[in-house]
């Protein structure tokens, strides 16, 4: 889990253009929306890609969204969940 | 060229300041206030620029590149003042034009699409995002338009921001050229209002100060 959650971190620093902001930053328990890293919903968009091209997963149900874009440690979870680590 | 004289007020409107982007050169009211050689990538001349210059604001490196070069043409022309205190959020226009309009980013997009497609990219496909992307950090709620021209077009621009004034629906507008693509990239901002001091918005100056600035 924690390998996977250090490569999220790179790959939505590189995904989502966060300037300045490095793996160290970023808390596995860090809110992503709102007061923790402050995304908005273009960078949700950009997550969902993010997870389709990096880990063949589809979100198909967008209410599940919320859920699983939460921290870096639930996308990790919904992505161990799916069998694709 | 000879120019029709802009629509007449018996204000005063005057140009109080301008600032250009061109060939890896920043000027403020014709004077340099940076150069970088011209085999500086643009990217990397637009971020150490910004590093060094301009306050932080996090959604800077999210934009693309037409909009980081208004961007940072406008946090030039602004630096120390705060148009939207001193006049009022819905008196600020913006008047923007260019030749390119987004094809830059279109084309940027376009390359994702075959793979996946990128929201990011995708919201920049669109010229008077950069208009936005100003009013949304100046806090700027004035009319605001954008246009294709083939070339800078001073008489126009000089025409609408001097009728924006007239009618009282602005009372002050930032007039711009940003063109921007492949190797080809040039800002020019200016900002017209109701002031002694500065040159007057006709159509002559604004083209001779966008030349001199070129």
């Amino acid at each position: 889990m924690d390998e996977l959650i250090a490569k999220l971190k790179t790959q939505i620093i590189e995904q989502l253009n966060l300037e300045g902001v490095s793996p160290d930053d970023i808390s596995p328990d860090d809110q992503l929306f709102g007061e923790g890293l402050g995304l908005d919903s273009i960078d949700a968009l950009e997550l969902i890609v993010l997870l389709e091209k990096n880990y063949g997963i589809k979100i198909e149900n967008p209410a599940e969204g919320k859920k699983i874009f939460a921290t870096i440690r639930s996308m990790a979870e919904y992505i161990t969940s799916k069998g694709k680590a | 060229m000879r120019h029709k004289h802009c629509v007449s007020t018996k204000m005063k409107i005057n140009i109080t300041n301008y600032c250009s982007i061109h060939n890896n050169q920043i000027k403020l009211n014709g004077e340099t206030l940076l150069v970088k050689e011209k085999q500086v990538p643009f990217n990397e001349f637009i971020k150490s620029t910004y590093d060094l210059n301009a306050s932080p604001y996090m959604k800077f490196f999210k934009m693309d590149d037409l909009c980081k070069l208004a961007f940072l043409a406008s946090e030039f022309l602004l630096k120390n003042k705060n148009l939207a205190e001193q006049y009022g959020s819905s008196t600020i226009s913006l008047l923007f034009a260019n030749t390119s309009s987004s094809l830059d980013t279109d084309i940027n997009y376009y390359n994702t699409v075959k793979d996946f497609p990128s929201p990011s990219l995708f919201v920049y496909t669109l010229p008077n995002i950069m208009l936005g992307e100003i009013s949304i950090r100046n806090k700027f709620k004035g009319e605001n338009a954008f246009f294709v021209f083939e070339q800078f077009q001073a008489d126009f621009l000089c025409n609408y921001a001097t009728q924006l004034i007239a009618e009282k629906k602005a009372k002050a507008v930032i007039i711009g050229w940003v063109e921007l693509l492949n190797d080809n990239q040039e800002a020019f901002l200016s900002l017209a209002e109701e002031s002694e001091n500065g040159t007057e918005l006709i159509a002559e100056n604004l083209e001779r100060l966008y030349i001199s600035n070129h």
